[in-house]
């Protein structure tokens, strides 16, 4: 049995401990904000924070994760930050097909909670592992920026 | 600024930051089977015989002997079988499908298939091609003449590499049967090219046939023709096994086997009177097109209409051909077919203008179109042509001339270049096709509650369409927004206003909306439910001759203009961007963030084309099939962008609007590689230029 939090809920299940915790949180939890883009850790569209760190759960192994702190869109949504990058990705246009999005949240959160006055290259650096085809990234890099601004206090 | 340009929070946005937007890996169907498809081993080969080991219940094979209708996939021509009969034409080819409830069970089945293959000799390179698909040519004014009486010929040849799409989501469709009918969900661009595809592969009446789109992680042209082929395959297979079925390619699988960018070889003569003006160019294209011809033909036929950029050349002489390779079908990708020759033009008149001694700029600004010029098809240049205002505005955001002088000369380890382009891009689809094929229809409709509805087989694809025309319909009644409902589109519901291609969807159906919504304006009943169509009605054009190539080509054109600055490290080779500018005149802006994110993520891609995206095909086998090995652009690879759009509205545009999306990845890979010239003075004609392709010419390139 594998217990960890899933979004502040203390969840258990059992499987076999090489299984992948995207797939866990798609097919047992339902949770479908986590996409899978590429399946070996180079887009970033499943990023989940795990312990405060930003982590491709494509690569993350159920059997690693006993006890640990998971946070998904779902959970994160819930919360005040995430309403002010919600304003901010909408004011710069961060989104266009929005696949990419709900890991490229979870690299601003990531980052953010670290540092709540990053620079423009903090800011490259935290998303440079998430993909986005769309956007070209300036607009995201905006949007973070902005969040970090508008939402002084917050992190 | 127009009203209308003002940006507002997209439609979709608040799901897709919650990650409640359900893309087609969401959607869960219960008792849903998965598939997976076996594919060709071999470039050429000819089937002997397939072994299918024993299954259990519940697993399921299906092949062409499944097909009710015919083994053939719709595109423009229909050649490419759904699942291979006697015969294989490239690695990735669909032999076969199967299915069942535990995935990993179903690949091991895959795994377990064993086929017997006799190969022949298969062709991988358009070096080695002799078979091609499509022919096109045409000429305007005397080019034998001109360069009969040239004082001076300069050739030079021109190879691009493939470009992969590389949208984040992958290609993916569900099927399911119910009452004698095939419903299809999945990410496309598309959805009545689904259904025609799906209508002529089962043999069924139109009515039987439903498709929706789910919402799409990026397409880029990338999800114009292939989702027919997953739609057909699943079609069949749920057609036979009766019930819901799921295929989702996984990354590497859908680099190596949808259609990706044409890799092409160019070759351009120019003819050169006394003064090194230039009185006539002649033009050669070959696009590798792979095993079979799908979109290739159209894609040609836009590369060649593109061959000369924004130049008044008055003797020309176009040519072209796909050839055909036992290699993946290539396709549609952003600027179908353009790229290719706007890279060329645009570095063949940047090194014409080094051989006599000009400035590019100087030589590029005699030959510019204006209004009122003769295009290459022979078509007139009907609308103002702001390429002066755009260029001035370029210029101070860039300050291209002075540093163009000043990275003369340099030396040392680290250098300095700086390049521009020009180009157009035809809006919409080539000549009268619009009327003649597309034939679009749209429905505005007023609910009781005196909502309204857009329906429209045109899909957002994160370029932000549901925003735009819902923007366009609620500017013209005057009502708020949210009054405006677009909701991906099920052809069951929406009548076919024609595919998500070609920058025609804001520009044409976006005009039938704004004309839709006129007229329900002038006949608005309260609380009635009411449904205004409206067809579509071509402009005044020159007519279109697609025979000889004469016309025009287009209803009207968007222009660009785009500076890359660059330093070199010349020992390592590798570049590092100093700034990239882009001037754009798409008509009348219809919200400026959506627009700023056309042309961020557009010019992007661009220098991703030209510096880093390089993929090939060794033996047939692409060897850049994931993620991890085809390099896009990262938040690190890049830097911020200047933009800006001018105002130069077009009547037969909605308040003014013309295409956007294709244009904004035209121009930054020339000017990329101009300033890379400049920076380490050799010339350079090819791309993707990547550090290792470099170094290379440094030491075997010629001197500029």
């Amino acid at each position: 049995m594998i217990n960890f939090f899933l979004n502040e809920e203390n969840v258990q299940i059992d499987c076999d401990p090489s299984f992948r915790l995207l797939d866990i949180l798609r097919d047992k939890f339902q949770l479908m904000g986590p996409k899978e883009g590429c399946g070996e850790g180079e887009c970033g569209a499943c990023a989940v924070i795990i312990d405060g760190k930003l982590i491709n759960s494509c690569l993350v192994a159920m059997g690693s994760l006993n006890n640990s702190k998971v946070i998904t869109i779902e959970g994160y949504s819930k919360t005040d930050r995430y309403k002010v990058l919600e304003r901010t990705f909408a004011e710069a246009g961060a989104v266009q097909c929005g696949f990419c999005t709900p890991g490229m949240i979870m690299a601003a959160e990531a980052l953010l909670s670290v540092n709540a006055n990053p620079t423009v290259e903090d800011i490259r650096e935290a998303i440079s592992g998430n993909l986005c085809r769309c956007t070209g990234y300036n607009m995201i890099i905006n949007a973070i920026k902005l969040a970090a601004e508008q939402g002084v206090g917050l992190w | 600024m127009h009203k209308i340009s003002q940006p507002v929070i997209k439609k979709d946005h608040i799901e897709k930051m919650s990650g409640d937007a359900k893309y087609i890996a969401d959607i869960k169907i219960d008792d849903i089977l998965h598939a997976k498809i076996l594919r060709s081993t071999k470039a050429h080969a000819r089937i002997v015989e397939i072994k299918i080991p024993k299954l259990e219940d519940g697993y399921y094979i299906v092949d062409y002997k499944d097909i009710p209708g015919e083994n053939v996939l719709k595109v423009v021509t229909s050649e490419q079988p759904i699942f291979a009969e006697e015969e294989v034409n490239f690695i990735g080819e669909a032999i076969l499908l199967v299915a069942g409830k535990d995935e990993a069970r179903v690949q091991e089945i895959i795994h377990s298939i064993e086929v017997v293959y006799e190969e022949e000799k298969a062709i991988y390179t358009l070096e080695d091609a002799t078979e091609f698909t499509s022919e096109y040519g045409y000429k305007k004014g005397e080019a034998e003449k001109a360069f009969e009486h040239a004082a001076k010929v300069i050739e030079e040849t021109f190879d691009t590499g493939y470009q992969e799409q590389a949208y984040i989501e992958p290609q993916g469709v569900i099927g399911y049967l119910q009452d004698n009918k095939v419903t299809i969900l999945g990410s496309m661009q598309c959805p009545y090219y689904v259904k025609a595809a799906v209508v002529q592969v089962m043999g069924y009446e139109e009515n039987q046939v439903q498709i929706i789109q789910t919402t799409t992680g990026g397409g880029f042209g990338g999800k114009e023709d292939y989702p027919s082929m997953l739609g057909c395959q699943v079609a069949i297979a749920t057609a036979k096994i009766k019930k819901p079925i799921r295929l989702i390619l996984n990354r590497r699988e859908d680099m190596a086997v949808t259609p990706k960018r044409h890799p092409a070889h160019l070759v351009y003569r120019a003819a050169l009177d006394k003064e090194n003006n230039i009185i006539g160019m002649d033009v050669e294209i070959k696009l590798d097109g792979g095993a079979y011809a799908g979109l290739s033909s159209v894609v040609l036929q836009r590369s060649l209409i593109t061959a000369t950029g924004v130049y008044l050349i008055p003797n020309i002489k176009i040519h072209g051909k796909v050839m055909t390779t036992n290699t993946v079908p290539n396709g549609a990708f952003r600027g179908f077919g353009a790229p290719q020759s706007l890279f060329a033009i645009e570095t063949f008149m940047v090194h014409l203008a080094n051989k006599i001694g000009l400035t590019p700029l100087e030589f590029k600004e005699k030959y510019l179109y204006k209004q009122g010029d003769i295009t290459a098809t022979s078509g007139k240049l009907q609308f103002p042509v702001k390429l002066p205002e755009m260029l001035h505005n370029i210029e101070d955001m860039s300050l291209y001339k002075r540093k163009k002088e000043q990275y003369t000369n340099q030396s040392g380890r680290y250098r300095k270049g700086i390049g521009m382009a020009f180009f157009l891009h035809g809006c919409g689809f080539t000549g009268s096709a619009e009327r003649d094929l597309i034939k679009s229809v749209v429905k505005l409709v007023k609910h009781e509650d005196n909502t309204l509805e857009i329906l429209s087989s045109n899909t957002d694809i994160g370029q932000g369409l549901k925003t735009t025309l819902c923007k366009v319909v609620a500017e013209v009644l005057e009502i708020p927004l949210s009054q405006v409902k677009f909701i991906n589109p099920d052809t069951d519901r929406v009548p076919n206003s024609g595919p998500t291609v070609a920058s025609r969807s804001l520009m044409i159906v976006g005009k039938l909306l704004e004309r839709a919504a006129k007229r329900l304006r002038d006949n608005w009943i309260l609380n009635k439910y009411q449904v205004i169509e409206e067809h579509y009605k071509q402009p005044y054009m020159i007519p279109w001759d697609s025979n000889t190539f004469s016309g025009d080509a287009y209803p009207t054109y968007s222009w660009g203009i785009n500076v890359v600055e660059v330093e070199v490290d010349t020992m390592l080779a590798t570049t590092n961007l100093l700034g990239v500018w882009g001037v754009y005149d798409v008509g009348t802006v219809i919200d400026q963030t959506i627009m700023k994110g056309q042309m961020e993520g557009g010019m992007l891609q661009g220098l991703g084309y030209a510096s880093m995206e390089k993929m090939e095909n060794l033996e047939g086998v692409i060897r850049q099939a994931s993620i991890t090995d085809y390099t896009i652009p990262t938040a690190k690879d890049t830097i911020p962008f200047e933009t800006a759009c001018i105002d130069n509205p077009y009547e037969d545009g909605p308040f003014g609007a013309k295409g956007a999306g294709e244009l904004t990845i035209l121009g930054t890979a020339p000017a990329y590689i101009e300033a890379v010239e400049q920076a380490v003075g050799i010339g350079i004609n090819c791309i993707p230029l990547t550090p290792e392709k470099l170094l290379k010419l440094e030491k075997g390139g010629f001197q500029l």
